[in-house]
C-alpha cells in the first residue's frame, strides 16, 4: 500500500510535468497545424537556461528568467522561421523544426558540453516534506506539482477568461473571422508558439533539476510527449491531460514492478521455463519492458481507437 | 480486341542509365586509396537506403521518422542468416544474402505499416517516431537475438566462392554494392511508371480526389510503404555485409534523421534528387568529420537552409537551371551567381570562425588558446580574432542580403520572358 501511494504520487508529479510540455504542443498544434518538433528542444533549453542563470543568481531567479528567455527564443523561431516555410506546407513546417532540434542539440553540444550539468535541486526544497506511511516524502516533487498544478489552473484562466484567450481561442476555429475583427491573427501565432516555448522551458527548469540536465534529455522525452499528443487525441487539450497522467503513472509504476509473462502464466498454472519457445519474451520483467510500454500503448490506440482517447478527429 | 502501340526508343534513357552503369563500375579507378573505396561504398548503400526513403517521403507523400526500422531489422536478419551459412546450417550465395535483408524489411514493413499508413501527415510522421522509438527500445530489450548495446559481429567470408567472388577484399565488395545499388535503382525507377507508383503519387497530391475515382488511399499508402520496407531491407543487408557488424545504432533515430535529411538535402521531388543527396550526405559525414567535430552542427544548418530557401533540394536548384540554358540565357545569371557565391563563402567563412572558436573554449578549454583556422593561426581569447569574425559575418550577411536580390531580380525578368516566348 506504502509503494502503491508513492509510486502513485510519483507518478502524478512526472505526468503533470509531461503535460506541461504536452499542452503546450497540443495548443500550438490545433492553433497553427504545425507538430513542432522542436518542443522538447525547448525543454533542454529551459534547464541549461536555468542552470546558467542559477550560477549567478540562484535557482528562484532561474525558475523565472529562463522560461521567459525560452519564450523569446521561441517567439524569434516562429517570426524568422517557420512563418518563411508556412507557404510550403506542413510537411515543411515539421522538417523546420526538425532540423531546428537537430541544430539546438547540436549547439548545446557546443557551448555546454557533451557531459551532464550540475543542475541540482535547492537546498530549501531539498529533503522530505511528508511521510507517507512511515517512508518520507520529498519535498521537491510536491513542489514540482505545485508549479505544474498553478501553471495550469493560470493557463485554463488566461484561455477562458482574458480577452487575449479568447482571441486565441476564436483563432483556433476561425481564423479568417478573427483577422477580418481586426486582431492580428500572425501576431497571436507568435505569441502562442513562444507561449508554448515558455511552458517547455518551465518544465525543463524544474526537470532538469529533478531528474538530470544533458544533451540527451531533449531525445529522451520527445517521442514520449509525442505518443501522448497520439494517445490522448491530436489536438485535444484535456486528452493530452489524461494520456500524460496515464504514461507517468505506467512508467513509474513499471520500472519498480519485476512481473513478467512466465510469472503470470505460472498463476494459471503453465510451468514455462527455459526450454519453452520464446523464453526470452516471457521473462522479459515489466521493469525492462518499461520503455516500450508508452508505444506499446499507442500501436494499440492506433489499433482500436484511431482518433485517441478523446481525439474529435480521425485524419 | 488489339491495341496499337507505339513506343519509340528513348534514347536520353538509355544514355543516362548506361553512364550511371559506367561510373559505378568506372568510379573505384579514381584512386588506390582504401578511402575511397570506403567512401563509394558507403554511399551506394546510402543511395538505396535514400531511394527507397524517397519511395514514401517524395513520391507517396508520408513524411517518416522510422525508416532505420526496415533497414536495421533487414541487416539483424542479414547478419543471423550469414553466421547460419558461416556455421554451415544450410548453403547460400553471400551475393545474394542482400535478398534476405530486403524480404525481412518486407516483413516489418507488412506488420509496422498496417498500423503506420492507417494515418497520413502529421499523424503518420508521430507514429513512425513512436514505432522508430519501440523497435529500438526492443533490440536493446533482447540481447540474445540482438546483442545488445555490442551488436553481432560476423564474417562475410564465409562458404564456397560462387564465381570465384569471395568477398574477402573490399573491392569486391564495393562492385557487390554497386550491382545491388544499379539494380535497386534501376527496379524503383521502374516503380514509379507503374499504376501503383503513379498512384501513390496522386494520394500524396490530393488523397480525396483519389478516394473518389475509386482508390483506397489507406491501401496504396500501405503497399507504397512495403515495397520502400523491402528496398530499405537490402540496404541494410549490404551494410550488413560491408561492416561486418550490426548493432542497436542500426535501427535509432539518429539513422532515421539521417536518410531524411539526406533525402531532403538531396531533392524529393525528382527521382535522381536522393542520389544527388546520398552522395552530399556521406562526403559530409565522411570528409567532414575528419577535419572538424562539429560536422553535425554544419550539417544541421545546411539542412535548414535548404529547407527554408530551397525546399525542392540540389536536384532542384540544378532542374530550374535547364530551361534558362535552353533559352540562353544563363549568361546573363553568371555574375548574380558569382556575386551570391562570394558572398555565401563570406558568410560560410565568418560562420565557421565562430562555431570553431566557440567549440573551441568550452570543449577544448585547454590552456591553449589559439587554433589553426585555414593556415591562419587564430587566437580564441583575443579580442581582434572576434572583431575579425563578427565583420565577416556582418558583411557577408548585408552582401548575401543584396546579392539574393540581384539574382531574384535577373532570374524573374528572364522567367518571364521565357513564358512570354511560349505563349
Amino acid at each position: 500500500m506504502e509503494f502503491f501511494l508513492v509510486q502513485l504520487l510519483n507518478g502524478i508529479s512526472y505526468g503533470l510535468l509531461l503535460f506541461m510540455l504536452s499542452s503546450g504542443l497540443t495548443i500550438v498544434f490545433s492553433l497553427m497545424g504545425v507538430l513542432n518538433f522542436a518542443h522538447a528542444s525547448f525543454y533542454m533549453l529551459g534547464a541549461y537556461f536555468a542552470y546558467q542563470v542559477s550560477t549567478v543568481l540562484g535557482f528562484w531567479a532561474g525558475l523565472v528568467v529562463a522560461p521567459l528567455l525560452v519564450g523569446l527564443v521561441g517567439m524569434a523561431v516562429e517570426r524568422y522561421g517557420l512563418r518563411q516555410v508556412h507557404k510550403h506546407g506542413h510537411v515543411a513546417e515539421l522538417l523546420f523544426t526538425f532540423g531546428l532540434a537537430y541544430l539546438i542539440e547540436e549547439a548545446v553540444h557546443l557551448i555546454w558540453g557533451r557531459s551532464a550539468l550540475e543542475y541540482r535541486v535547492p537546498p530549501e526544497l531539498d529533503g522530505p516534506i511528508f511521510q507517507i506511511m512511515g517512508s518520507p516524502y520529498p519535498m521537491y516533487r510536491t513542489f514540482m506539482m505545485l508549479v505544474s498544478v498553478a501553471m495550469l489552473v493560470s493557463i485554463w484562466l488566461a484561455l477562458t477568461r482574458t480577452r487575449i484567450g479568447l482571441v486565441i481561442q476564436a483563432a483556433l476555429s476561425h481564423p479568417e473571422t478573427v483577422e477580418a475583427l481586426g486582431h492580428n491573427v500572425p501576431r497571436v501565432f507568435m505569441l502562442v508558439f513562444g507561449g508554448g516555448a515558455a511552458l517547455a522551458g518551465l518544465a525543463g527548469v524544474i526537470g532538469g533539476a529533478a531528474f538530470v540536465t544533458d544533451p540527451g534529455m531533449a531525445v529522451s522525452v520527445g517521442p514520449i510527449v509525442f505518443v501522448i499528443v497520439v494517445v490522448g487525441g491530436m489536438g485535444s487539450l484535456a486528452g493530452a491531460f489524461v494520456a500524460s497522467l496515464l504514461i507517468g503513472c505506467l512508467q513509474n509504476f513499471s520500472i519498480s514492478l519485476d512481473w513478467s509473462l512466465a510469472g503470470l502464466f505460472s498463476w494459471f498454472g503453465w510451468m514455462v521455463g527455459p526450454d519453452t519457445p520464446l523464453w526470452s519474451l516471457w521473462n522479459v520483467k515489466l521493469s525492462q519492458a518499461a520503455p516500450v510500454l508508452p508505444y506499446l500503448l499507442m500501436v494499440l490506440m492506433l489499433i482500436f481507437r484511431p482518433k485517441g482517447l478523446m481525439g474529435t478527429r480521425e485524419g | 480486341m488489339s491495341t496499337l502501340r507505339y513506343r519509340p526508343l528513348d534514347l536520353g534513357r538509355w544514355i543516362v542509365w548506361g553512364a550511371t552503369a559506367l561510373l559505378f563500375a568506372l568510379a573505384p579507378l579514381m584512386s588506390d586509396a582504401s578511402f575511397v573505396l570506403t567512401l563509394l561504398s558507403q554511399m551506394g548503400i546510402l543511395i538505396i537506403f535514400a531511394l527507397s526513403y524517397n519511395m514514401l517521403l517524395g513520391q507517396g507523400g508520408m513524411l517518416s521518422f522510422g525508416h532505420a526500422v526496415y533497414s536495421g531489422l533487414g541487416a539483424y536478419f542479414t547478419v543471423h542468416a550469414l553466421n547460419l551459412v558461416g556455421k554451415g546450417a544450410f548453403w547460400f550465395p553471400v551475393t545474394l544474402l542482400p535478398l534476405v535483408g530486403g524480404l525481412a524489411g518486407l516483413a516489418f514493413g507488412l506488420i509496422f505499416g498496417y498500423v503506420t499508413t492507417k494515418k497520413s501527415g502529421t499523424t503518420f510522421a508521430m507514429i513512425s517516431l513512436g514505432i522508430g522509438e519501440m523497435v529500438y527500445a526492443c533490440v536493446l530489450m533482447f540481447p540474445a537475438f540482438f546483442g545488445g548495446e555490442g551488436g553481432i559481429s560476423t564474417n562475410r567470408v564465409v562458404g564456397e566462392p560462387v564465381l570465384g567472388l569471395t568477398y574477402g577484399p573490399a573491392l569486391q565488395v564495393y562492385y557487390l554494392i554497386a550491382a545491388w545499388a544499379f539494380v535497386s535503382m534501376a527496379a524503383m525507377f521502374a516503380l514509379t511508371q507503374t499504376p501503383l507508383g503513379r498512384m501513390a503519387n496522386a494520394v500524396r497530391d490530393n488523397p480525396e480526389r483519389a478516394e473518389f475515382v475509386g482508390y483506397n488511399t489507406q491501401r496504396v499508402r500501405y503497399l507504397q510503404m512495403c515495397l520502400s520496407a523491402f528496398f530499405a531491407g537490402v540496404a541494410g543487408g549490404l551494410s550488413c555485409i560491408n561492416y561486418e557488424i550490426v548493432s542497436a545504432e542500426n535501427v535509432s533515430a539518429l539513422r532515421s534523421g539521417g536518410v531524411l535529411i539526406a533525402t531532403f538535402i538531396g531533392g524529393v521531388g525528382l527521382f535522381f534528387g536522393p542520389i544527388l543527396g546520398a552522395i552530399v550526405f556521406t562526403l559530409f559525414a565522411i570528409a567532414l568529420s575528419g577535419f572538424t567535430k562539429a560536422w553535425l552542427l554544419y550539417l544541421g544548418l545546411f539542412f535548414l537552409a535548404m529547407v527554408l530557401y530551397a525546399p525542392g533540394g540540389l536536384a532542384w536548384l540544378i532542374a530550374i537551371q535547364i530551361p534558362v540554358l535552353r533559352a540562353r540565357r544563363f549568361s546573363e545569371l553568371l555574375w548574380p551567381y558569382a556575386l551570391a557565391l562570394a558572398a555565401g563563402l563570406m558568410l560560410l567563412c565568418g560562420l565557421i570562425g565562430a562555431v570553431e572558436m566557440i567549440y573551441h573554449l568550452s570543449l577544448e578549454s585547454a590552456e591553449e588558446s589559439v587554433i589553426a583556422l585555414a593556415g591562419l593561426e587564430v587566437d580564441v581569447r583575443a579580442l581582434p580574432s572576434w572583431l575579425a569574425v563578427g565583420a565577416l559575418l556582418a558583411a557577408g550577411g548585408v552582401a548575401m542580403r543584396h546579392a539574393s536580390r540581384f539574382v531574384s531580380a535577373r532570374w524573374h525578368a528572364i522567367q518571364q520572358d521565357i513564358q512570354r516566348g511560349a505563349a
